[in-house]
């Protein structure tokens, strides 16, 4: 509990004595790239190679007379938009940005880099912290756009290369029983996952406390607990939502 | 002038610092000494607001820190510059961004005012040249002078170096030695230094503190510190054979 209450401290003083808006800006800008444009490549061969497995098994465990072919790339499609790409991404990039972050900001705290923005005037938790978490909310969801196309590209790729489903069938699979809403349900998962991600990870570094081993274990608890915190969401998400 | 009464600090059941009182005085190189553990980076610490006392207090030419409100300790803040152990350089930035850094941050200056600013305080740190290289790639040795210059970049009235000579040759620790005094009788400001480093004491000590187990025990200039009777300092300044020779 009380670590749960220093957590909720912390996000308190993202927030005050705030930093001039350009200052902001600047840092939010390249942590958009830090974040965001650094994980297109790792977000593109995850979800791409998901995709391709996802059509391929799906085919795999539907061999019936009784079901049409283009099924397969209708549940690929659901499968993507509303679990398989938000979710599977953002574990990927908790993997990736969140102990990143918190291995950025724990060799910040132990090589005195956030004493000295301390002894500056400077709200170190502000100015570090909160351009990370919004460029976090800002650009997971693109990648999460990004990493549905590609998965349902990546199921298409398989399906016909392999002759599992036909071209034709599967795009009518992927356009039968379309939900727009399904849409808005994937957007809001990774924005709520890149602040979680993004702020625990932060938490993680900003309070690492000794050296080069501890800012190991920081960022491996980083990762271990944005994934956990991800999955509890993912499901109150899921309860609140659908 | 900055004035420290009876700060007391404990961590836990520990009490790193016990009552310490003193007077760092403005143009002279102040210099707080003892053994590893004693309480001098604490003690730092507590002076520049990182760690607050429990209690104590430090005044900043008669402004009480740690009872002023958050806009009188902000101003106070942008009068200090501190040089710390490793640098403390950000890594991400060139060495001009690191020094210009501050006055990104808290100032107003224009681009060129800003830049003019830079190419002095590096000059002044004898690095002309260099704004363009990053920290992991220019010496410990520049590192430190580099810190110097981000430290001198705002023109402080306070200066506080926390073992500026550690990890550093001889030679190269003397060149520092001397830019902080150099820097404290040029601006006539009020410096700091956290050291453990006899040479340092010798060369650049007007005003020195020596701490023991969280006690001040001792308070002299490097004149008097080598006929001192107090048995710690003693063992602590003839723990060096070449001393302890010269000594008898």
């Amino acid at each position: 509990m009380a670590i749960i209450g220093k957590y909720f401290i912390f996000l308190g003083t993202l927030f005050t004595r705030r930093e001039k808006l350009n200052v902001y800006w600047r840092r939010f800008m390249e942590e958009c790239v830090g974040v965001g444009v650094n994980s297109v490549f790792i977000v593109a061969i995850v979800s791409t190679f998901i995709g391709a497995v996802s059509c391929i098994q799906t085919a795999y465990n539907l061999v019936s007379p009784l079901i049409p072919v283009s099924t397969v790339a209708l549940i690929v499609r659901d499968m993507e938009i509303l679990e398989l790409a938000p979710t599977i991404t953002c574990i990927v990039l908790a993997g990736k940005v969140g102990s990143n972050i918190a291995g950025e900001l724990g060799t910040m705290r132990i090589t005195e880099q956030v004493d000295a923005l301390e002894v500056m005037g400077i709200n170190s938790a502000s100015y570090l912290v909160l351009p990370k978490v919004l460029a976090a909310m800002f650009t997971f969801p693109m990648l999460v756009i990004l990493a549905a196309f590609l998965g349902i590209l990546g199921g298409y790729l398989a399906g016909t290369l392999t002759g599992v489903i036909t071209p034709r069938d599967y795009v009518y699979g992927i356009r039968d029983s379309f939900v727009p809403y399904n849409i808005f349900f994937m957007c809001v998962k990774p924005f709520v996952f890149g602040f979680l991600i993004s702020t625990i990870s932060s938490y993680q570094g900003y309070f690492t406390k000794g050296g080069a081993l501890e800012v190991g274990q920081a960022s491996t608890q980083a990762v271990t607990n944005s994934c956990i915190a991800i999955l509890v969401a993912d499901y109150l998400l899921a309860q609140l939502f659908l | 002038m900055i004035e420290i009464k009876n700060i007391v600090k404990s961590f836990g059941d520990k009490e790193v610092l016990k009552g310490v009182s003193c007077i760092l005085r403005q143009g002279e190189t102040n210099l707080i000494i003892g053994g590893s553990g004693t309480g001098k980076s604490v003690l730092l610490k507590c002076i520049i607001g990182l760690i607050k006392p429990d209690e104590g207090a430090i005044l900043y030419n008669d402004r009480d820190f740690y009872n002023s409100s958050l806009e009188v300790q902000q101003s106070i803040r942008r009068e200090m510059g501190v040089l710390f152990q490793g640098g403390a350089l950000f890594d991400s930035q060139t060495v001009h961004q690191n020094i210009q850094f501050p006055l990104d941050m808290l100032t107003t200056m224009s681009e060129a005012d800003k830049r003019e600013r830079v190419e002095f305080c590096l000059q002044r740190v004898g690095l002309e040249g260099t704004g363009k290289r990053m920290p992991s790639e220019i010496s410990g040795g520049m590192k430190k002078r580099v810190g110097i210059a981000r430290a001198i970049v705002m023109n402080p009235k306070y200066l506080f170096c926390d073992e500026p000579n550690s990890g550093l040759d001889p030679l190269t620790a003397v060149k520092i030695d001397e830019l902080i005094k150099e820097i404290t009788q040029e601006y006539n400001i009020t410096t700091l230094v956290i050291t453990h480093d006899m040479n340092s004491v010798m060369e650049i000590g007007e005003n020195i503190i020596f701490l023991h187990s969280g006690h001040k025990l001792w308070e002299g200039d490097n004149q008097t510190l080598m006929h001192s009777d107090v048995a710690e300092l003693n063992e602590f300044i003839f723990a060096n054979k070449l001393l302890r020779d010269l000594r008898s």
